[in-house]
């Protein structure tokens, strides 16, 4: 079981009740129950919407897993669940049935973090990451680049948004031109029929006194909403698709330019990109084409395991219990603003829990920023 | 018969077992913050308490509430996961029914109240006829718009004791006990009456209001 644990990983961080398996870096089930409809018409995810449509869909999708992977519950080696960050009372869910789900088996649990799961999915596509990982993560909920030597006790702050999240000003335009909520998606269609040169809207702190790696999008969101306004005002029509494609390249543009900067600057080969927002056709494809110029290999997972969802959650709890991490205890919380620096909440016991297995830390990396990207 | 009663439904995280008879092992604390931190610990000491592991269950007892929600979906989270993996029955109670059980226990016989704080200067809260006789469902109110029904009755439960001048009697016991609410669950197991589904009694729609529209930034 070392080098392939069979792991249940939970997910209610935000809207989506997800329940992924995973044996070692192989999916074998990723089962989601999504309360965005019921969202919808409020224009934006409301809490306790969220937390009562978990604690309705909770067992049911875990059973959908057990069966889609088509393994016994007994079988699992860990419970691997989202302690934060996230919505408190949604993340509340997941770890509370977590908890019971793995003390009821007799299984380790595992308290992961949300934005490290996000990058650790990208296992169950392309295999196991590079060490370190260049991470782009952007979603309605976070816009950060991350450095991760080891996913599952180093993961390192670069830079994140100082204002909206990339996935949020998606949902903003999208409010202004009355398109719907969430926003992501059909700015992305629209804007396959709309010329991205068409308006150029400002790219906020690229200036060359600006930190480097940090992310704004307000700005842009104001300067949007002003011109569409302005149309409206003189009574002309809205080119909406023009809008769409303008205003999601503005964001493209800044989001792959930092990323690319960053592994540049820390001679990183390789490029992540998680999140909901890395579902975007355009992000995508700028992407590539600018990781190609510059000798960077991209890896992006499908659509699906970039948005919410337990087999990310799975995957880090998997390697968790390869790298013979910590379990954590039966009094784990549901944390909302866990840092991004915690990739899991390990016990203050941790040998309760780990059933007597004594590993060596097989991965041990130097603190020295020098000593990690030679 | 070995049942596991678990209740957050109000500030008392509380659980115990119960064989039908007699509750065999229980704990109760008060702690309105850390029902996620606190529940999971509490059924492990209550199992070694007893020497007892969960595959001995016959059954799951959980409050239903009414209860302020992130804590009350703690309980239910916890109670249905375990049924479902141990494969028995999960039987959800009213939490007030509990608390009125319990006031029965403590003596009280005739008509009274049981009120638990619904925060937001409301009560949740109803009358019984007896412990085992609830008038009416569970509701939640101002105290002061409930006042003339509860007149001069008895009170059990914090929210009475949160507003002295509505619930004038205010009595024990103050706080939810899991080990009433298991003898409750036993009581009924026994007499072949039914119980309420595993879903929470919300008594209230979420906070959520439908954007009118969005702000216009341009100054007019
Ligand atoms: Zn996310």
């Amino acid at each position: 079981m070392a080098d392939e644990p069979l792991v249940l990983g939970i997910e209610t961080s935000c809207d989506e009740t997800g329940v992924g398996i995973v044996r070692g870096t192989t999916l074998l089930a990723d089962a989601v129950a999504s309360s965005v409809d019921e969202h919808a018409r409020f224009g934006g995810v409301v809490p306790e919407v969220a937390s009562r449509a978990h604690l309705e869909a909770m067992v049911p999708t875990i059973e959908r897993a057990l069966k889609e992977a088509g393994v016994s519950a007994r079988d699992l080696d860990g419970i691997a669940v989202t302690a934060g960050p996230g919505l408190a009372g949604a993340l509340l869910v997941g770890v509370s049935a977590a908890k019971a789900y793995a003390y009821a088996l007799g299984k380790p649990l595992y308290g992961v973090n949300h934005l490290a799961s996000h990058i650790c999915v990208d296992q169950l596509e392309h295999g196991p990451l590079p060490e370190p990982t260049m991470a782009l993560l952007v979603s309605g909920g976070h816009s950060s680049l991350l450095l991760a030597p080891d996913i599952t006790s180093d993961v390192r702050p670069l830079g994140a948004t100082i204002d909206d999240a990339a996935g949020e000003a998606f949902d903003k335009i999208a409010r202004v031109l009355q398109l719907g909520f969430p926003g992501g998606p059909v700015i992305d269609r629209l804007a396959k029929e709309g010329d991205p040169k068409a308006i150029n809207f400002p790219r906020g702190l690229t200036g060359s006194r600006d930190p480097a790696y940090d992310f704004s999008f307000s700005g842009l969101k104001t300067a949007v909403a002003r011109w569409i306004e302005a149309k409206r005002n003189a009574g002309e029509e809205v080119p909406v698709r023009d809008v769409a494609a303008s205003f999601q390249e503005a964001v493209v543009d800044v989001l792959t330019r930092k990323a690319i900067r960053a592994c540049k600057d820390e001679g990183v080969d390789h490029l992540m990109i998680g999140g909901g927002v890395a579902a975007n056709s355009r992000l995508r494809a700028l992407a590539q084409e600018r990781c190609d110029d510059a000798g960077i290999v991209l890896r992006v997972p499908r659509p699906k395991l970039c948005t919410d969802n337990g087999a990310m959650v799975a995957a880090l709890g998997a390697e968790m219990v390869r790298r013979n991490r910590p379990a954590s205890d039966w009094d784990l919380s549901a944390d909302s603003s866990l840092p991004v620096t915690d990739p899991h909440v390990p016990g203050t016991a941790g040998e309760e829990h780990s059933h007597g297995h004594v590993h060596d830390h097989d991965h041990v990396h130097e603190l020295s920023k020098d000593n990690l990207y030679q | 018969m070995l049942l596991l009663a678990v209740d957050t439904a109000t500030p008392a995280v509380t659980v115990a077992l119960h064989d039908g008879r007699d509750t065999v092992a229980e704990s109760n604390q008060v702690d309105a913050r850390r029902h996620g931190e606190l529940l999971l610990p509490s059924v492990d000491r209550v199992l070694a308490e007893a020497g007892l592991g969960l595959d001995a269950l016959t059954g799951i007892v959980v409050g239903v509430g009414p209860g302020p929600y992130t804590g009350l979906r703690v309980g239910l989270a916890t109670a249905t996961t375990f049924a479902a993996v141990l494969g028995i029955p999960v039987h959800g109670l009213c939490t007030l029914d509990g608390l009125a059980y319990a006031a029965g226990a403590a003596g009280i016989g005739g008509p009274f109240t049981v009120a638990t704080d619904a925060r937001r200067k409301e009560v949740y809260w109803a009358r019984y006829e007896d412990p085992l006789t609830r008038v009416g469902e569970p509701a939640v109110d101002r105290p002061a718009d409930i006042a003339e029904q509860v007149a001069g009755m008895p009170a059990v439960g914090q929210g009475a004791r949160l507003y002295p001048q509505v619930f004038t009697d205010a009595r024990d016991p103050e706080h939810q006990s899991a080990a009433a609410l298991a003898a409750l669950a036993a009581h009924r197991l026994e007499a072949g009456l039914d119980f309420l589904p595993p879903a929470p009694l919300y008594l209230r729609r979420p906070d959520a209001q439908v954007p009118k529209n969005y702000k216009v930034v341009t100054p007019q």
